[in-house]
C-alpha cells in the first residue's frame, strides 16, 4: 500500500497559506491567525492527552499563562513580541513541569479534575494579582507593528506587510517550526515512550521507560506549545483579561483536539479550524440556540468520525489505496 | 412636459447627484438602507444579557415597518461574542471590515468594550452608547469615536453623596465594596462627591473579593465602627447576604444599595423582604415590574411593542427596557443626521443630544451630551423599597452638576 505523501501535501499547504494573506481582508487574516494559533495550543494538548494519555481539562490555564507573560513584558518592560514568545514558552515549560510532578499521582478521571480545579482557578488569581494584571479589566496593549523594514513603503521585494499580515507570518512561522519539532519528536524513541506510557504505564516501565520524568516531561512541552500560543493571541488581540481564559476555553481545546483526531500532528490544525469556525456557522443558523446547533455539529462529527477528522482521512486514503491496488475495502 | 414633473426630474438629478455619491462614500449606507452592528453575549456565562440586544432588534423591526428614517431601512446586524474579549474582536473586525456597518451600537460588557475600544478609534468608526457603567468610556479627547450611555457607576455614587451631603451632613458612613474596578468607580464617585467632607463622613471602607464565601465578618466590623449609614457596593449574590447579615445583627443604618443589585427578584426577594425593607438605590428607568406605571402611557407602548415585535422577551425583565430605551437613543442620533450619514456626523450628533426625554426613562430624566461630555444620562432619582417595591421619592439628582 502507497504511503500518504504527508511532505508534498504539507509543502502544497503552505504554499497556499504563504499566498493567502495578500488576497484577504484583515479581518480573515485575524481569523486564519486564531486558527493557527489554536492549532499550536491544540497541538500541545494533544501531546498530552492524545500521545501520552493524562487527560488535561485545564489548558486553558497554561494558555492565559502565556498570553498574561507576554502581555505583562509588552506593557511593562517594552519586551518586543517576538522576544516574548520563547520567555512565555519556557516559563509554561517550567509551571508545567511542576504541575506534572504532583499530577503523576493521578491518574484518568483524577486528573481531568485536578486539571479542571486549575482552569477554575486561573482567572480569579489573575484578578488577585491586580497589580501586574490590570485586575478584571485586564491589559490593553498596542498591536505588534511589523519590524520596519517590513513596514515601509520601499520593503525589499515590494513586501510591505500590514500589521495583520506581519502576525499571520509570524504565527505561520511558529506553527512550522512547533509541528516540525512535535513531529520530529513523536516519530522517534521519545514518542514511542509516550505511546507506551499510554498504552501500558507498567509494560513501559518494564521495558525501562522512566515514566515518572516522561510524563512530567511531557506536562512541560505540552504546556510550553500552549503557552506560546497564549502569547501569540495576545499579540493578535491586543487585549487580555480574565474574561477570555474561562473555563470553557479549556472544554474547547478538548473539544478541537478529539474532533480533529487525538494522537494526530495535523489533527491539531483540523481541530483548530472547527472550534475557530463552527461556533460562527451555528450562530449563522441560529442566534437563540447557537449552542444547540454547535452540540448538533459534535455529535454528527463524532458519529460520522468517531477518530475525528484525521482519523477519518487516513482511513478514507486506505480505502481508497486499496480499491486502488484492486483489494476489497476492509478496515 | 408641464413645469411640475419637469421640477420633478430635476430634483430627482439634484438629488441623485449629491445624495447618492455620498452615501456610496460612507459604509454601511445606502439610499434604502442603513446598516449597523452590534455585539451581544447571546451564549456564555453573561446570556442573560443577551436581551438587550433581541429587544433593540425587535425596536428596529418596528422603525422600518413604521417606514425607517428619511427612507432609510436599518439593517441590524448584532453577533455573539459570548462575553469573550477575542471573540469581540473578531466580530467587531467581520462587522467593520466585511459588513461595512456604519456603526457598531452598543456592544456589551466592559472586557469585550476594552478590547476593541482602540480598534474602533483608529479605525474611526463610531463605538456607539456600549452597554457598560466603567467611566472610560467618555473620554472624547483621546477616544472620539467611543461613547457611554448609562450612568456610570462614578455618576452614581455622586447621587448618594448629593443625598447624604444635604440631607444627612453629620452621617458616619461604613462602606462595604468589590475589590475591583466596578467597587473602585463606585467609592471614587462616592468620595469625589462628598469632596473635603470625605474623611469626616467615611468612618469605614471594608472590602471584599469576588471568590470569598462571605461578607459576614465585614458586616460585623462596620457595625462595630459606629457607623449609621452603610453604602453597599456588592454584586446580587454579596448584596444578599449583606441584607441578610445587617438585619440578623441588629444593625439598624441608613442602608443604601447599588443599583447593580436593585433586583426585587434576584436580590431583596432572597434576603427577604422583611430584612430589605427601606434600603435605599437610584433608578433611571421605568421599573416594568412597578406597579405605578401599569397605567402610564409609555409603560403600555413599551408592553404593545413587546407583545407584537419581541413576544418571547419577558415583559418583567428591566434588560427589554434598557434595550428599548437605548434603540431610541440611537433613532433619535440618526434622524438628527438627516442625509449626511457620515461617520462624523454620526458622532457629532450624538454629542449634540439636548434635552431629550425618553418615553421609558423616569419622567424628567433627560439625556444631555456636548463635544466635551460623552456621557449621555447623568441624571438618578432615589427610591426606598417599601417591602414590596421602589417607591420613587426626592429630586432627580444630577450628576454632571456640582
Amino acid at each position: 500500500m502507497r504511503r500518504f505523501p504527508t511532505l508534498p501535501v504539507a509543502l502544497a499547504l503552505l504554499a497556499v497559506a504563504l499566498v493567502l494573506p495578500f488576497m484577504m481582508t484583515g479581518f480573515r487574516l485575524f481569523q486564519f491567525t486564531q486558527v493557527f494559533i489554536y492549532a499550536i495550543a491544540l497541538l500541545g494538548l494533544n501531546i498530552l492527552t492524545g500521545f501520552n494519555g493524562q487527560i488535561s481539562l485545564g489548558h486553558g490555564a497554561f494558555y492565559a499563562v502565556g498570553a498574561y507573560a507576554s502581555a505583562i513584558m509588552m506593557d511593562r518592560w517594552s519586551v518586543p513580541f517576538l522576544l516574548t514568545l520563547p520567555v512565555a514558552g519556557l516559563l509554561c515549560l517550567v509551571v508545567g513541569f511542576l504541575f506534572g510532578i504532583p499530577a503523576l499521582r493521578l491518574e484518568g478521571l483524577y486528573l481531568a479534575l485536578a486539571t479542571f480545579a486549575l482552569a477554575l482557578a486561573v482567572p480569579q488569581i489573575l484578578k488577585y494579582f491586580e497589580h501586574w494584571t490590570g485586575g478584571s479589566q485586564g491589559i490593553v496593549l498596542s498591536k505588534p507593528d511589523p519590524p520596519v523594514f517590513l513596514g515601509r513603503a520601499d520593503a525589499p521585494l515590494g513586501l510591505k506587510l500590514t500589521p495583520d499580515q506581519w502576525l499571520y507570518f509570524v504565527t505561520l512561522a511558529v506553527l512550522v517550526v512547533l509541528f516540525v519539532l512535535a513531529a520530529n519528536l513523536l516519530a522517534g524513541r521519545t514518542g514511542r515512550a509516550l505511546v507506551a506510557i499510554r498504552d501500558n504505564a507498567i509494560a513501559a516501565q518494564a521495558m525501562g521507560v522512566n515514566n515518572a520524568l516522561y510524563k512530567s516531561l511531557t506536562f512541560g512541552v505540552s504546556a510550553a506549545y500552549t503557552g506560546v500560543a497564549g502569547a501569540l493571541s495576545a499579540g493578535a488581540v491586543a487585549y487580555v483579561a480574565p474574561d477570555t481564559f474561562n473555563v470553557f476555553l479549556s472544554i474547547t481545546f478538548l473539544v478541537g483536539i478529539v474532533i480533529g483526531g487525538l494522537a494526530s500532528i495535523a489533527g491539531a490544525l483540523f481541530g483548530a479550524f472547527f472550534i475557530q469556525f463552527v461556533p460562527n456557522w451555528a450562530q449563522e443558523i441560529s442566534k437563540a440556540a447557537p449552542w444547540a446547533i454547535y452540540g448538533i455539529f459534535l455529535i454528527v462529527f463524532m458519529y460520522v468520525m468517531p477518530r475525528g477528522i484525521a482519523g477519518f482521512l487516513r482511513l478514507a486514503w486506505v480505502r481508497l489505496a486499496r480499491a486502488r491496488a484492486g483489494t476489497p475495502a476492509r478496515a | 412636459m408641464s413645469r411640475t414633473p419637469l421640477t420633478l426630474v430635476l430634483l430627482a438629478v439634484v438629488a441623485l447627484a449629491l445624495g447618492i455619491p455620498a452615501s456610496a462614500q460612507t459604509p454601511g449606507v445606502t439610499a434604502t438602507e442603513i446598516k449597523i452592528g452590534n455585539t451581544n453575549p447571546y451564549s456564555g456565562p453573561a446570556s442573560a444579557y443577551g436581551t438587550i440586544g433581541k429587544a433593540e432588534a425587535a425596536y428596529f423591526k418596528k422603525v422600518n415597518e413604521e417606514g425607517g428614517i428619511n427612507g432609510r431601512k436599518i439593517n441590524f446586524v448584532t453577533l455573539d461574542d459570548g462575553y469573550s474579549p477575542p471573540k469581540a474582536v473578531e466580530m467587531v473586525r467581520r462587522l467593520v471590515e466585511q459588513d461595512q456597518v456604519l456603526a457598531v451600537f452598543q456592544p456589551l460588557g466592559t472586557p469585550t468594550n476594552s478590547a476593541i475600544h482602540k480598534y474602533m478609534n483608529q479605525q474611526k468608526v463610531p463605538q456607539l452608547f456600549v452597554a457598560t457603567g466603567a467611566t472610560k468610556w467618555g473620554d472624547p479627547k483621546n477616544f472620539p469615536w467611543t461613547m457611554g450611555w448609562q450612568p456610570t457607576y462614578q455618576a452614581e455614587g455622586k447621587i448618594y453623596a448629593a443625598y447624604i451631603l444635604k440631607n444627612l451632613p453629620n452621617a458616619k458612613v461604613g462602606i462595604l465594596y468589590q475589590n475591583d474596578d466596578y467597587g473602585k468607580d463606585y467609592l471614587k464617585g462616592f468620595k469625589d462627591g462628598l469632596g473635603d467632607a470625605a474623611k469626616k463622613i467615611v468612618v469605614m471602607e471594608q472590602s471584599y473579593e469576588v471568590t470569598d464565601p462571605t461578607v459576614d465578618s465585614q458586616i460585623v466590623n462596620l457595625k462595630n465602627s459606629g457607623a449609621d449609614v452603610f453604602f453597599n457596593v456588592t454584586i446580587p449574590k454579596f448584596a444578599v447576604q449583606a441584607i441578610k447579615k445587617v438585619h440578623d445583627i441588629g444593625w439598624k443604618p441608613v442602608h443604601i444599595l447599588n443599583n447593580v443589585s436593585a433586583s426585587v427578584g434576584q436580590v431583596l426577594k432572597p434576603a427577604g423582604l422583611e430584612a430589605a425593607k427601606d434600603i435605599m438605590t437610584v433608578q433611571y428607568l421605568k421599573d416594568p415590574t412597578d406597579p405605578q406605571w401599569k397605567n402610564d402611557q409609555a409603560y403600555k407602548d413599551w408592553l404593545a411593542f413587546m407583545k407584537k415585535y419581541y413576544p418571547d422577551g419577558n415583559t418583567e425583565d428591566a434588560f427589554n427596557v434598557y434595550g428599548y430605551t437605548v434603540a431610541q437613543t440611537l433613532v433619535h442620533v440618526l434622524k438628527q443626521c438627516g442625509n449626511d450619514l457620515s461617520r462624523e456626523n454620526v458622532m457629532k450628533q450624538a454629542a449634540s443630544i439636548k434635552d431629550l426625554a425618553l418615553p421609558m426613562l423616569l419622567p424628567g430624566i433627560k439625556i444631555n451630551t456636548s463635544a466635551s461630555d460623552f456621557y449621555p444620562i447623568e441624571q438618578e432619582q432615589l427610591a426606598k423599597f417599601d417591602g414590596e417595591r421602589w417607591v420613587l421619592f426626592g429630586e432627580i439628582y444630577d450628576a454632571s452638576k456640582k
